[in-house]
């Protein structure tokens, strides 16, 4: 009582007091607080203006005529009854097949072989800086290597602009992403497990195979997921690669495995061109809008279900 | 008669060893791939990129625009194109993403948080052509269009706008996890002495998560350089791009110009150096990145020492 000891006075061992008991307001805070909302508020907003201003522009076309939109082709006018998108569903289909095929194992893989195998040496440090190097590479570049590689140097095997070069670049694309989260599910698993299992006389791999993979098994495919969806999300590489912008001369089926020496095009670029073709026929505006909202559908879809299963299983865990 | 164990009952049979063998094998494959893959990235783009450094006529990497298909390759042009769109975008995402970062780490309840942070990855998760369409056709006629009436249908400010939406969710996630990585024991010690929550988030908690918030930003303009999808839809210039530092006008980034140049025709043709100039500003553009890059992955790591 140090501080009333001094304030002899009565009068001021009241002020301390009421001034100690009294609610203030702080405006200076409110305010702040009110700040910060509103930027959050605004960042959601967006979103929602977004979603609302695709599905009303496309929604003249997905309203009257969904089923031959999604059946029908690349044509030069959007009055044509036959525009649709059925050839870049057909592209998208396969890129999404090429980075299961390929990053996932090769992904999944790397990550076993970094956190469960590799010393801790130099060159494992420096594979691991490698990829985070490559996460942050823009996609635009990885065009430049599916051009420079798949496209020109490796042209006998892929048929140059082809399918084959596009699903290949973007499997490499994703690659980094599923190795790093992966690696994070991985690193997740406790080590209890690992000795309990090594305990009882088990070889590397069948820890792995047995303790590790089930209980990393959700959060490597969240990875998985996120980065499928960023694979058939992605306009730039494919545009590098050599997808066709304009009419494309053939309408493959989805299972046509022929068409992968083909040229080729896929839903990001679908919208790329009638967005770019908007200019002259406004009518492709709505058709871009269209193709925006089935786009959205497949990556959305990704999206929630990875995001939905991490929070579910990171609730169980804790 | 007793049998002993001996070595040989301890011993593992020759099949599980060799399957083990095998998988280690084919794992270290996969991680190796990883450099593979940066082997061939860097080959393609020194491959080309130094045919155009060797060959090319410097003269014309100065000229009035962007006319690769015309031998005028002023990397000017799109140098600057590339700061405004970057630096608009960081102009729409640093204060948001910032904003919702300390609100959710400071403010924000466990139910808000668990409703907010998914909103905001699948915001995170639009593809960038869908971010380009949107520029092109809200952005540009309602926001900007009225700032300035003289700004063209596309122009680097609805690009760049629409580029800093796309990378908000990238702000607002590193810049939360610095705040969070801040001990409680800071805030309760300011607490204690008084300090109010704002006082606590911006003197206390802010200056010990900087270098996280730090790295968000390098990040983040990272990333912005690096987008493509929104400034080629709606960056206002095709193909070619004479020079301007209007934000208003169109023009190209480096990212725009590749594509534009790429896309269109069958193959890219032009005179002298045109296909190769396109791995030179990718090659350019390769370098820019990965040292923003190296910068952030420092000032993560120190964030990482402190706590």
């Amino acid at each position: 009582m140090a501080v009333f000891g001094r304030l002899s006075d009565g009068h001021a061992e009241t002020r301390v007091l009421a001034e100690l008991e009294r609610r203030r307001s702080d405006i200076g805070g409110i305010a702040f607080k009110l700040l910060l909302q509103f930027g959050l508020l605004l960042a959601l907003l967006v979103l929602a203006v977004l979603l609302v201003d695709v599905a009303r522009d496309g929604w003249s076309v997905l309203s009257t005529r969904l089923g031959d939109f999604l059946g029908g082709t690349l044509r030069s006018r959007s009055i044509d009854e036959r525009l649709g998108v059925h050839q870049g569903l057909v592209g998208s289909f396969w890129i999404a097949v090429f980075t299961a095929v390929f990053s996932f194992p090769l992904g999944i893989g790397a990550a076993v072989y970094l956190e469960e195998y590799a010393p801790k040496t130099r060159v494992t440090r420096f594979i691991e800086l490698n990829i985070r190097n490559l996460a942050g590479v823009p996609s635009v570049v990885y065009g430049l290597l599916g051009l420079g590689i798949f496209v020109k140097t490796l042209g006998g095997l892929t048929g140059g602009r082809s399918l084959l070069s596009a699903g290949i670049t973007l499997a490499v694309l994703v690659l980094p992403i599923v190795i790093i989260t992966a690696s994070e599910a991985i690193r997740a698993v406790p080590d209890s497990l690992r000795e309990g299992a090594y305990g009882v006389g088990a070889t590397r791999w069948e820890v792995v195979r047995s303790q590790v993979f089930p209980y990393a098994a959700p959060g490597i495919l969240t990875g998985t997921l996120l980065a499928m969806s960023r694979a058939i999300g992605e306009a730039a590489p494919l545009i590098l690669v050599g997808a066709v912008t304009g009419r494309l001369g053939t309408d493959p089926g989805f299972f046509d495995v022929s068409a992968l020496k083909d040229r080729f095009v896929a839903m990001p670029i679908v919208i790329t061109e009638w967005t770019q073709n908007s200019g002259r026929d406004i009518g492709f505006a709505s058709a871009a809008a269209a193709a925006i909202v089935v786009l959205l559908v497949f990556v959305l879809a990704l999206n929630s279900t990875a995001i939905l299963l991490r929070n579910r299983f990171e609730k169980q865990r804790r | 008669m007793t049998r002993f164990l001996s070595i040989d009952d301890l011993q593992t049979g020759k099949r599980r060893i060799r399957k083990e063998q095998l998988v280690r094998a084919a794992i270290l494959f996969s991680a190796l791939i990883s450099v593979l893959v940066s082997a061939l990235l860097i080959v393609s783009l020194l491959r080309e990129g130094w045919a155009f450094i060797a060959g090319v006529d410097w003269g014309d990497t100065w000229a009035s625009g962007w006319y690769p298909r015309r031998g005028m390759y002023d990397i000017r042009t799109l140098f600057v194109a590339t700061m405004i769109t970057t630096g608009i975008a960081m102009l729409v995402a640093g204060p948001i993403g910032l904003a919702s970062a300390v609100y959710l780490a400071e403010y924000a309840s466990e139910r808000v948080r668990a409703i907010v942070k998914p909103v905001l990855e699948i915001l995170a998760g639009i593809p960038s052509v869908v971010l380009g369409f949107f520029a092109l056709f809200f952005i540009a006629p309602e926001v900007i269009g009225r700032i300035n009436e003289d700004a063209t249908a596309g122009s680097l400010a609805a690009a760049g706008t629409g580029v800093g939406l796309l990378t908000i969710p990238l702000v607002a996630s590193v810049s939360e996890d610095a705040l969070k990585a801040v001990p409680v024991d800071l805030r309760e010690a300011a607490a204690g002495l008084g300090a109010r929550k704002r006082v606590i988030a911006t003197r206390v908690v802010f200056p010990a998560a900087i270098s996280g918030i730090v790295a968000s930003f390098i990040v983040a303009i990272s990333r912005a350089i690096g987008e493509t999808m929104v400034v080629f839809i709606a960056g206002g210039a095709a193909d070619s791009a004479a020079y301007t530092h209007s934000p208003f006008e169109g023009s190209l980034t480096m990212t725009a110009a590749m594509a534009s140049l790429a896309g269109g025709t069958d193959q890219v043709k032009g005179e002298g150096y045109t296909f190769q100039s396109l791995f030179f500003v990718g090659l350019l553009l390769f370098i820019l990145t990965f040292v923003l890059n190296m910068i952030a992955d420092r000032f993560v790591r120190r964030v990482r020492e402190q706590y």
